[in-house]
């Protein structure tokens, strides 16, 4: 193994900047004469805008123009999309309401932007936002996703003001914007006709913001004589957004259009999706002729970044006599918000359904969904992006089975594993590899699982109640294969990855990828790559992502991809430019390609000390004196890779509670995280991976929430003063993590990818112990102190009836 | 408007500003010293934490002016001459960090607890300590562990 390369714990290149504050955020980028941008934003749920007036706001010191929806409509912006087409079970395509960047007649959504006021300096931007006068009247909100189809609902999205139709030629009349189903409704019908028992649950998936802590920013440049934008942006795809923003919103032909993602600092998803203030910002930049900056204040990113999960489900799960799994049905009424964000109809459907095999065969299987507005923020993909909410239904499924039938949660799970592989689910998606038994026998063992009854009687005695609770996750990342499940599943664009290498004239190596690290370790890990490839230093490797100009194409980071696609596309670059560096060396060596042997740096021929190092190679290739008619100059290739398959880390997590009955509040005491994420570049990164996503899950199980009220649509949980992070004293007391691996097939360098999965596999395994502790199934997320002492209560006083 | 006048970074400075105007503001935007960062609206997030006359502020929720005459000192500051605090490397080196953008304000807070509570920091009081400080990243495993390592080197 190289020292830099492949499997090493290298310690990251980025830090530096980092730890002495050298990064450069978004909010850090300033133009000189740069103006700043302020939202007005509606505070109702739902309303019609009556009038408008900006006449004092405009007069105000500094400011130098006020934008309405309206002026970007007559200038021929288009509406924000969604990407991803689903048809209902009757054919008809989903209800996609018209989303202007600045709202036109109507507001939905506490939060969504009305007028953009633009000022010499922030301040005076904001006194004259607060200037604006805005007469509303105010209409009937629905924000519970429950509620949205209940007969007399408010309707979010209905005939226009004008009696225009939609864009899709059809008005809804209600907030049903599909009903969609996978699987086999018959097949599932018979199964469960024949089971000998059946467990039901009623589950919500609590609704969270991704709270990256740092908030989105914009800093939009226009220059009029190219008729050039240069954005920086705190994207995760800087390629998806330029052709989002060109294509489909109308700001700008691509080739003027720049967009640059500097140091993103963290996304979590909420960073993927085209917004309106980018949109505003770019619009503006081109009317003023200033540089428009736009920074989110974490108030405002509460109410305007995309929120995640809000799932209410029904699920059944079917056995016959001996335990074994017959069958699984599930129905789900996934709230998409006020209106439909970028991937929010595919982190319902797609990142959703096929995840409900788990990691067992289940003969027949049937998910019917149906997604629905709301007057609140939209919602699409947070850290798991549906596949959280999938696991949590059945690995609480499992446990609850295993408890109605007096079986022990590890074994009734074990006896229906699946252990052929490649295995065709039935509900799509085929998985690579994997070893479940091997994940569940280290985390029981590693959990000390068959010691538990005594550590629960020891806690009883200091009048502590504790529980274990297993979760045994499977999911599937690395979007996506543009083949027939990415063309047939509607997607609007195919989702490869790029990458460049360039090894210039006197040895230095240049990697551009079109992923976009924000946290990730991509300048380091990538650089283990080539480093490795080679045998060079990773000093000499730079590592370069964010820039259109720099990075020709790629689809950007999220759903775990950078690993399986990024490194793949990485490795088949290298393949090319050490194929061209083969064939100059020995050229140059006089000998074959063949015989030729890569080690630190060198090309050697094989059994002999004749010998030219990458320097060499790279100065020949560009000076180019000396070298065959047939071979071209230079040493830099370019590769794109398309996956054949997704990719399926798969792990099995326990986790340990003791529950104060006093009070409610449960410490975990022990978390044990078994994952397998196939081959990994760097165990340190992929750790830190795990404990991020397993601390993020603690949050989901334990602490967060968004809370909408009821009555008047107001989001409650606007800030970190009402919406619970989880902190540094949260943590387990221990926290063991420990790695299997089975190599995915289905890229070069048989990687299955590891930033979700902490957050995937970690809520069900907290809620299936908090129940075994306090002996009630009915409990919610988050189960915070305050619910989990009212269910104690509500347990005791029915124990005492 | 106000002048406010303090030392930063053992240099002094002198800035005429709005009366309204952040200690974090005049960092990031007329100081350009934009290592500082701005995380939350609500005093939560620790990403803000410098230290004003050696004690940690959350910079977002001081005033400038209130900064008159005081010594600040900023995540810039601590490296001397090139070479980096040990708590720096600390967190280089126990992969303390992913996208670096909590990291000045956790840095900041762990050299204040370990001026206030000494070298020798167990895992439980860092944990506590650390309850000013939001990171969505890391899970603080690693930042816990940073902040061990570094306590013990300074």
């Amino acid at each position: 193994m190289a020292h830099d390369g492949i499997g090493v714990r290298v310690l990251r290149k980025e830090d530096r900047r980092f730890t002495t504050g050298q990064g450069r955020f978004t909010d850090d980028v300033n133009l000189a004469g740069q103006l700043h941008a302020v939202f007005v934003r509606s505070p109702h749920a739902h309303a019609s805008i009556k009038a408008v007036d900006t006449s004092a706001a405009s007069k105000m010191p500094g400011v130098v123009a006020i934008h309405t929806g309206e002026e970007l409509e007559a200038g021929g912006i288009k509406n924000l999309i969604c990407g991803w087409m689903i048809h209902s079970k009757d054919g008809s395509p989903m209800k996609m309401g018209p989303y202007p960047p600045l709202a036109i007649g109507r507001v939905r959504f506490v939060g969504q932007p009305v007028i953009a006021v633009v000022a010499e300096t922030r301040g005076q931007a904001e006194d004259a936002a607060h200037a604006v006068q805005i007469d509303y009247e105010i209409l009937p909100a629905v924000t519970r996703t429950a509620d949205a189809l209940k007969p007399g609902a408010p309707v979010v999205h209905d005939m226009e003001p004008d009696n225009s139709t939609w864009e899709h030629g059809s008005k809804p009349g209600s907030n049903l914007i599909f009903d969609w189903e996978l699987g086999d409704k018959a097949a599932t019908d018979k199964a469960f006709a024949n089971a000998k028992h059946v467990t039901k649950l009623e589950i919500v998936n609590n609704r969270m913001v991704p709270s990256a802590i740092e908030t989105r920013a914009v800093v939009a440049e226009y220059n009029s004589a190219e008729e050039h934008f240069t954005l920086w942006n705190t994207t995760q795809n800087p390629h998806l957004l330029r052709v989002v923003l060109s294509a489909f919103i109308n700001v700008a032909p691509e080739n003027k259009l720049r967009i640059i993602a500097p140091d993103v600092g963290g996304g979590f998803g909420s960073k993927i999706f085209t917004y309106s203030e980018e949109v505003v910002c770019l619009w503006s930049a081109k009317k003023t002729g200033k540089p428009v900056k736009w920074t989110s204040a974490r108030s405002e990113a509460f109410m305007s970044d995309a929120h995640g999960r809000d799932h209410v489900t029904t699920a059944e799960l079917a056995f016959d006599e001996n335990n074994k799994i017959l069958g699984l049905r599930v129905d789900t009424i996934a709230n998409i918000g006020a209106y439909m964000s970028l991937f929010s109809s595919l982190i319902v459907t797609y990142l959703y359904a096929p995840l409900m095999s788990g990691q067992y065969v289940i003969p027949a299987i049937h998910v019917n969904v149906r997604a629905v507005y709301t007057n609140t923020v939209p919602v699409d993909a947070v850290r798991g992006a549906g596949r959280p909410e999938a696991t949590f239904v059945v690995e609480r499924l499992m446990e609850t089975a295993a408890r109605e039938l007096g079986v022990d949660p590890a074994e009734i799970r074990r006896n229906n594993f699946i252990h052929d592989f490649p295995y065709q689910t039935p509900v799509l998606w085929k998985y690579d590899s994997g070893n479940y038994d091997g994940l569940l026998d280290k985390v029981l063992a590693g959990s000390n699982w068959n010691d538990f009854p005594a550590r629960k009687a020891e806690a009883a005695k200091r009048g502590k109640l504790r529980g274990i609770g297993l979760s045994t996750y499977i999911e599937a990342c690395g979007v996506a294969p543009s083949s027939a499940e990415g063309g047939a599943l509607g997607c609007g664009v195919g989702m490869w990855e790029m990458s460049e290498i360039k090894v210039n004239p006197v040895g230095t190596v240049e990697v551009f990828v079109g992923t976009l690290g924000h946290g990730q370790g991509h300048e380091t890990t990538y650089a283990q790559i080539a480093a490795d490839r080679f045998g060079i230093p990773i000093g000499s490797v730079s590592v370069i992502e964010g820039d259109t100009d720099k990075v020709q194409q790629g689809m950007g980071s999220y759903g775990s991809r950078s690993a399986g696609n990024g490194t793949a596309a990485v490795a088949l670059a290298l393949d090319k430019v050490e194929a061209r560096a083969r064939k100059i060396a020995a050229h140059l060596l006089e000998a074959s390609d063949a015989d030729i042997k890569i080690e630190n740096g060198e090309f050697i021929v094989a059994g002999t000390d004749r010998k030219v190092t990458l320097t060499d190679v790279a100065l020949a290739a560009y000076t180019f004196h000396k070298l065959p008619k047939d071979m071209e100059p230079g040493l830099s290739d370019k590769a794109y890779f398309d996956p054949s398959n997704l990719t399926y880390p798969a792990g099995a997590f326990v986790c340990e509670v003791e529950v104060d009955p006093a009070t409610g509040v449960t410490e975990i005491v022990q978390f044990t995280a078994v994952d397998d994420f196939g081959n990994v570049i760097n165990p340190m990164i992929v750790e830190g991976q795990v404990h991020g996503g397993v601390v993020h899950g603690i949050g989901q199980a334990l602490l967060e929430e968004v809370v909408y009220d009821g009555e008047s649509g107001q989001l409650m949980t606007g800030s970190y003063n009402d919406y619970c992070m989880p902190r540094a004293h949260d943590l387990p007391t221990v926290f063991e993590l420990e790695f299997q691996t089975t190599p995915s097939p289905s890229n070069p360098l048989g990687l299955k990818g590891c930033g979700e999965a902490g957050a995937i596999g970690t809520p069900p395994a907290i809620i299936n112990a908090i129940t075994d502790a306090i002996g009630t199934n009915d409990l919610q997320m988050p189960a915070t102190a305050e619910k989990v002492w009212q269910t104690l209560q509500k347990a005791s006083a029915k124990a005492a009836a | 408007m106000t002048t406010v006048a303090l030392t930063v970074n053992e240099k002094a400075v002198s800035v005429d500003t709005e009366d309204r105007t952040l200690l974090v503001e005049l960092l990031r935007e007329n100081l350009g010293l934009t290592g500082t960062h701005v995380g939350c609206d609500t005093s939560q997030c620790g990403a803000c934490v410098v230290l004003v006359d050696g004690v940690a502020v959350k910079s977002c929720t001081m005033l400038a002016a209130q900064a008159d005459g005081a010594r600040v000192v900023t995540i810039e500051g601590l490296a001397k001459n090139g070479e980096l605090h040990p708590m720096q490397i600390a967190f280089n080196e126990n992969h303390g960090l992913q996208c670096g953008f909590c990291t000045p304000g956790m840095i900041m807070t762990a050299v204040d607890m370990v001026k206030r509570l000494g070298k020798q920091l167990d895992e439980e009081t860092i944990r506590r300590e650390l309850e000013g400080n939001i990171c969505r990243c890391t899970g603080y495993v690693n930042i816990v562990k940073a902040i061990q390592a570094g306590a013990t080197r300074m």
